[in-house]
């Protein structure tokens, strides 16, 4: 059961071979053993997922089942919950109990979800390694002296070793899809504007948005369609965003017809020769499923990195101010007057990497340097979005590695923030064109998993699913790691 | 370049220690450095974009929906009295 998928899981359910309870149960055993291993989690109550549990089989007996009825899933700690702390694993946060839930949690609660607790993450959200956590870094299960990626660490660490057998993440730069490579599962960023924003902890508002983690690639699809539509109190939230069929789409066992685009730029030299060699093998198993590879070329892509560490920071310096020590939040002892108040609160609050990025953005946001750096990464951000839309004139989906390379040692990359940044370097593109991305396991090297990255045009999840679904059906490369559990 | 990282931090609303601003003031100055390849990119007559999709922005009618819930809401606040937000003095 643990390693199972949310549909295997579903399925047991619904033929009545088991209860939310008794799965409940099975998971909270696995997080009281392994989490001290990991720190995957960072707030867990055990009684109330058993209040959940009991709750949903209750309602399915009187009602039937609703479309995630009884499964575990878990939520990265930047997720708004009415129950239990809020803190974003942040000390400025620190036991901050949100008024109320996020638009996603109230569509994981209505479809009959049980949330099993919150997952670690780089404070804000602001890493690629769950190392700036202030609850401390969490470990990744193929190797717990390598970082298990980030900034959604924890629910990447947590279904890899089977702690859930789901959970939700957000992606402002990659921070889905690059701990779900690092640790050997799926994860979807959907195109901007599907799923709402509001009760997301803000970090950077053009770019971020949420996503499902899971062992699967249907599983990711059965989450996306329960917390993807329309939410009037998100503005950002598309009113009309096409519709698709995201079960549907995973149907699918072969690549016959499918263009994919391969982006020269993508594959270049500082790429770990393992991570090339997994890719090439990858891209021959699709032409292998009646898919033909097209050379493409998205020729700005050396700049989104440089854009993205202006655009992000300068949302982030904006949205981060609202930590003012007034209406939630750290304040500090004693303030002399109002100045002070809001300058120590920030500096006791605020982790290193987040006061980085923050005064990155207040720079590229100051009297002088505006045009020189925020307006030009916004043309910069132009000419992006309009690479990607010109390679879609001829292809349906693209696929990349998602990272360059495998997890890193923890403590590897932290002296120099400017390696770390580096690390998203093939997931950045494509949250500033705004368009959807799916990471899935596509190889080992030395023991480490490699992901493979789809990307298709705004909207088309569902060519991803189809080209994600048809490669998880031809391929074996979803495992379950042997210190926890998992057969060799 | 050359960046005054304790006249960002100020901006910023950020105290600095002498020991935080000596790192944190070089971290800068190389991620500016980094970040300065922009120049090298042509934008000529490029229009710049904010948003990914081309679409308004839609507003909502300004109502409210959910009630009174001043209690809920303040309770997060590291201090209240009588309904409002406690502070420092700020005039003296």
């Amino acid at each position: 059961m643990p390693f199972s998928t949310l549909s295997e899981i579903k399925d047991r359910l619904d033929a009545g071979e088991a209860t939310a309870v008794a799965v409940a149960k099975i998971y909270l055993d696995r997080i009281a053993a392994f989490n001290g291993d990991l720190n995957a989690f960072v707030d867990i109550n055990p009684a109330h997922v058993l209040e959940q549990a009991e709750a949903s089989d209750a309602y399915r007996a009187k009602h039937g089942a609703r479309a995630l009825e009884g499964l575990p899933i878990a939520v990265k700690d930047i997720f708004c919950t009415q129950d239990g702390p809020t803190q974003c694993c942040s000390n400025i946060l620190k036991d901050f109990h949100a008024p109320y839930d996020a638009h996603v949690i109230t569509r994981l609660k209505e479809a009959g979800a049980v949330l099993v607790g919150k997952t670690n993450m780089d404070e804000f959200a602001m890493g690629s390694s769950t190392e700036t956590s202030a609850f401390g870094p969490c470990r990744n299960p193929w190797d717990i002296e390598r970082i298990p990626g980030g900034s959604s660490g924890g629910s990447a660490s947590a279904v890899a070793a089977a702690l859930t057998p789901a959970a939700l993440g957000t992606d402002t730069g990659g921070s889905i899809r690059q701990p779900a490579s690092v640790c050997g599962i799926t994860g979807l960023k959907p195109t901007y504007g599907r799923v709402s924003r509001r009760g997301i902890i803000a970090f950077a508002s053009s770019l971020d948005q949420a996503g499902p983690m899971t062992r699967s690639v249907k599983d990711a699809a059965m989450i996306a369609a329960a917390i993807s539509g329309h939410d009037s109190m998100d503005s950002t939230s598309v009113p009309d965003a096409p519709a698709i069929d995201w079960l549907g789409a995973c149907d699918k066992t072969d690549m016959k017809g499918l263009r994919i685009g391969k982006p020269k730029e993508y594959f270049v030299d500082g790429m770990d020769t393992g991570v090339r060699a997994a890719m090439d093998t990858a891209l021959a198993e699709c032409e292998a499923l009646g898919a033909e590879i097209v050379d493409i070329s998205l020729p700005h892509t050396d700049a989104a990195v440089a854009a993205y560490y202006v655009i992000a920071p300068s949302e982030a310096s904006a949205n981060l101010s609202r930590y003012d020590a007034v209406r939630f939040g750290h304040r500090c002892d004693n303030p002399d007057d109002l100045t002070d108040m809001y300058t120590r609160s920030r500096d006791e609050g605020f982790g290193t990497e987040v006061k980085r990025r923050i005064l990155t953005g207040t720079f590229a946001l100051s009297s002088g340097y505006y045009d020189a750096y925020y307006i030009k990464a916004q043309q910069v951000r132009t000419l992006i979005r309009q690479d990607f839309i010109d390679a879609f004139k001829t292809i349906d989906v693209i696929a990349t590695p998602t990272s360059p390379v495998t997890a890193f040692k923890l403590g590897e990359k932290t002296d120099d923030p400017l390696t770390m940044y580096l690390s998203d370097i093939f997931t950045i593109a494509l949250n500033l064109a705004g368009l959807p991305g799916l990471s899935q396991p596509c190889g080992f090297v030395d023991g480490l998993p490699v992901g493979l990255q789809w990307i298709a045009p705004a909207w088309r999840e569902d060519q991803i699913l189809n080209a994600a679904s048809a490669y998880e059906s031809a391929t074996d490369w979803v495992k379950a790691p042997v210190n926890f559990g998992g057969e060799t | 370049m050359d960046i005054d990282v304790k006249k960002v931090a100020m901006l910023s609303r950020i105290r600095l220690t002498d020991e935080e601003a000596a790192e944190l003031g070089p971290q800068l100055a190389n991620i500016i450095g980094y970040v300065e390849q922009l120049s090298a990119v042509d934008t000529e007559g490029v229009e710049p974009i904010a948003h990914p999709h081309d679409i308004a922005m839609p507003q909502r009618v300004d109502a409210v929906t959910n009630g009174n819930r001043r209690d809920a809401l303040q309770a997060p606040a590291p201090k209240t009295e009588s309904g409002l937000y406690v502070v420092p003095k700020v005039i003296e």
